[in-house]
């Protein structure tokens, strides 16, 4: 055991993230062994299908917890997102490089909204998140007159946008465009976070606030680019699950968060703040999505998911707290 | 006087690297009011920690009314009847009064909690000692003079008959102190014994009966109150031999220009019309006692804390300081008393911290230069002498001495040329001390100025060209290293306000 610890290759992943992948492996094999037809390349593709809302809601939150705050609003925001942007798509005719714009800027407004109720106006992350959970939730419905949307199909002329995340070729391929999108987005932010000006801060100032400030460094400004960053990546993830599933329900996303806040726990970011992985939040994203897609494979239904997930929250956290008690 | 009730016989304690109790002695009688003093670090609070049981003596001999005690809890030495009155109050804010009083021990009726049978207890008790406060109230809406009363007649309803007051007047107005008097008073009349910790050299004089002074961890003397001055007991309080040679002269050339002016400051109830220059190559000592105001007004000045008024004035020019941001960029740089908590990110590495307030000539685009970064880190770990295995090692693993090494690393990269000493060497071995006060003396030599806040004698009369102190928030001094003396620097730092404002400078 003493070995295994000192193993070079291991401290580099860190023990959380080892016990991550690990799990990872293990359900993924589990599910293949108890259903054949789960180790195909179509269940792949679902799989990628799952992960890309999930996994760009946790890229953004990443930031936030980084900071020792959290995010409520993202599931509730992404909703609103796909609702009005479809609703303006679908309804109003606007073109839909527009929509997609329109889409991630809005994520992008409540992120600001967010960023300033916390930073300027002091209030503590969960009520303020919380409020505008809520609000974002009411607004989307009120909108679209409380009717559900439906985006454009990829037979429409505007369907190209479909090709973002997935190409079917006329063999009946799917090829999944969206998981190099989730990828490069993935890479893009562990650069902001681990070289740049605003990573550092924001990993600084999630450590100790007020050494930060302390350093002259303006900690309100940095603390609100870690919302807008959690607000835009949720208008991205409402991109994402237009284009994936489709149909919007106004009052749905509720709950969304909670996989992707699940998924960055899972990959090693302290809920404390100070550290921030976007390297673990992928694994835990593509744990959480594995198991979204696989338990039906095996015949159980969406409370064994959360139960599989649940444990494997508990079970990746435990070690690192494990680890960290006997250190010192 | 009365009987002794208190004797505490050669108690000893030690601390990893510290001596803090060297056989002290101490004696209260019964129906006395026994004053303590010293100055901060002198062993008063280690003390009274072992007599209510917080820490556990070395060796040594308590005896109470008459019983040779140990106590190794707190709520031993409660039960056997000695409380303490903290400075800061243990009080939950959002209970009622007597919920506070009777916690721990509430009053049931038929397996409820009564609150209208503590509610009538509390009147009793409150009864007793004179105190108007309603019972029912909530805590955090009684001025703090008030919650301490409530904490006096906790003490008492749970029969306390030593009740040790560790600066119960820090915090009270001038009309709370009078109430507090009485009380204290009325307490003495019913044959109590009375430990009252304070720095204020008046209100000593006015309550106490006898006072017992301690330096540095030893028993220097007791002295019956009336038969004593003032200046008897500052003697007694600094009267040691410091090793290291003080400085005889200022070093800062007659003409050297004012780099920074501070005009009327005031922030908060600890900063009140503050006025000071510093000139370029001084290190400027700012002594007096813990809770003077020091820290308050170097945090006002770096923009940390609101400003309520005043000017400040950097090269003879007008500053907006309203962040730590605008400081910074002004060109200062505060070290922080607290290195822990304000001074570093122990969770990052040295490079990050070293960085930490200049990272802005560490990009190259958009991108951190960590090849930089670490080669500027890797310099002043040289430079400085910093005892770390890498720049990458976290700061939280290193010590004291070099922790503070680290937090004047990153005030150098930025080139700052008015630094905050806040507590410079506290908690550090005196190995890295002198290696901080060498660089202390290279950096006025390059021209930088140091305003330098220590609460260490020693420190301000080896450090300083000019010696500012302050007591209760107001500058009460201002001295050249050439006339400075501890009898005088202790004089100021204990004067209160009414003697500030009535111009009386007595020693």
């Amino acid at each position: 055991m003493e070995k295994l610890k000192n193993n070079p290759l291991i401290k580099a992943i860190g023990t959380q993230r080892l016990v991550a992948l690990l799990a990872l492996i293990v359900i993924y094999l589990a599910f293949g062994i108890m259903n054949p037809r789960f180790a195909t390349y179509n269940t792949m593709v679902n799989i990628f299908d799952a992960s890309y809302y999930i996994g760009f809601m946790a890229i953004g939150i990443c930031f936030v917890i980084a900071t020792g705050g959290i995010d409520l609003s993202i599931g509730t925001v992404l909703t609103m997102s796909g609702l009005v942007a479809g609703y303006l798509s679908v309804n109003m005719g606007f073109p839909i490089w527009l929509v997609i714009i329109i889409c991630i800027l809005i994520g992008t407004a409540f992120g600001v909204i967010n960023g300033l109720l916390v930073a300027k106006m002091g209030l503590p992350p969960f009520i303020a998140t919380l409020g505008t959970m809520m609000l974002s939730k009411g607004i989307g419905s009120i909108i679209t007159g409380a009717q559900s949307v439906t985006w454009k199909s990829g037979s429409d002329p505007e369907g190209w946008y479909r090709a973002i995340f997935k190409i079917k070729t006329e063999s009946g391929l799917l090829i999944p465009t969206g998981f190099l999108f989730l990828i490069a987005a993935a890479i893009v932010m562990a650069v902001v976070m681990n070289k740049t000006k605003a990573g550092r801060y924001i990993l600084s100032l999630g450590s100790n606030k007020e050494a930060t400030r302390l350093s002259g460094v303006n900690v309100d400004k940095y603390l609100i680019i870690a919302y807008i960053i959690s607000g835009t990546f949720a208008g991205i993830a409402g991109l994402a699950y237009s284009t994936i599933y489709s149909t919007l329900l106004p009052g749905g996303g509720a709950g969304f968060e909670m996989d992707a806040i699940a998924g960055v726990v899972i990959g090693g970011t302290s809920m404390s703040g100070g550290i921030g992985t976007i390297a673990g939040t992928m694994i835990g994203v593509f744990i959480i999505s594995v198991l979204k897609t696989g338990l039906p494979f095996v015949g159980l239904q969406t409370h064994y998911q959360q139960v599989a997930t649940g444990l494997v929250i508990i079970v990746a956290v435990f070690a690192d707290v494990y680890r960290n008690r006997r250190k010192s | 006087m009365g009987r002794v009730m208190l004797r505490m016989k050669g108690i000893d304690k030690s601390f990893p690297g510290v001596h803090a109790l060297d056989h002290v002695d101490l004696e209260v009688e019964a129906g006395e009011v026994h004053a303590l003093m010293g100055e901060n670090g002198a062993g008063k609070s280690t003390l009274m920690k072992i007599l209510t049981g917080i820490y556990s003596k070395d060796s040594g001999i308590i005896e109470f009314e008459g019983q040779e005690v140990n106590f190794t809890t707190p709520a031993k030495a409660q039960e056997a009847g000695i409380a303490i009155v903290h400075q800061e109050l243990n009080m939950m804010n959002h209970l009622t009064v007597a919920q506070n009083l009777f916690i721990g021990r509430e009053m049931m009726k038929s397996g409820f909690i009564s609150d209208s049978m503590m509610n009538k207890e509390a009147k009793k008790l409150f009864g007793r000692l004179n105190i108007e406060i309603d019972p029912s109230e909530i805590m955090g809406n009684l001025t703090v003079g008030r919650q301490q009363m409530c904490e006096i007649a906790k003490a008492i309803s749970r029969d306390a008959r030593l009740i040790v007051f560790d600066e119960p007047s820090a915090a009270l107005t001038e009309t709370e102190i009078e109430e507090l008097f009485k009380i204290i008073r009325d307490l003495r009349s019913k044959g109590m014994g009375i430990i009252y910790i304070s720095h204020r050299m008046d209100e000593i004089k006015v309550i106490t009966d006898r006072v017992t002074v301690m330096r540095d961890g030893t028993y220097v003397g007791t002295l019956k109150t009336k038969d004593c001055t003032k200046d008897d007991i500052i003697n007694m309080m600094v009267g040691r031999v410091i090793y290291e040679e003080p400085k005889q002269a200022g070093s800062v050339k007659e003409n050297a220009p004012v780099v920074l002016k501070v005009e009327h400051l005031s922030a908060g109830k600890m900063v009140k019309d503050v006025s000071f220059e510093l000139k370029k190559g001084e290190i400027l000592g700012f002594s007096g006692l813990m809770g003077a105001g020091r820290t308050e007004t170097a945090r006002a000045i770096f923009g940390a804390d609101r400003k309520d008024g005043g000017e400040i004035f950097i090269n003879g020019r007008k500053a907006e300081i309203k962040t730590t941001e605008d400081a910074v960029n002004q060109g200062i740089g505060y070290l922080s008393e607290d290195r822990k908590r304000f001074g570093l990110v122990v969770f990052k590495s040295v490079a990050e911290n070293s960085t930490m307030a200049s990272l802005s000539s560490f990009m190259k685009g958009a991108f951190i230069d960590k090849k930089k970064e670490h080669q500027q880190a890797e310099h002043y770990v040289h430079l400085l002498n910093t005892k770390t295995p890498g720049v990458e090692q976290m700061v939280v693993n290193l010590s004291g001495g070099n922790q503070q090494k680290v937090v004047i690393a990153k005030w150098l990269i930025k080139n700052c040329d008015i630094l905050i000493f806040d507590e410079p060497t506290r908690g550090i071995d005196v190995g890295a001390k002198s290696e901080i006060y060498q660089l202390m003396n290279e950096l006025v030599k390059q021209g930088k100025s140091i305003i330098m806040i220590s609460s260490e004698m020693a420190e301000i009369l080896r450090m300083s060209d000019r010696v500012i102190v302050m007591c209760e928030g107001r500058i009460t001094d201002e001295i050249p290293i050439e006339e400075v003396s501890q009898e005088r620097i202790m004089a100021s730092a204990t004067m209160r306000n009414q003697e500030v404002s009535n111009g009386k400078t007595e020693k």
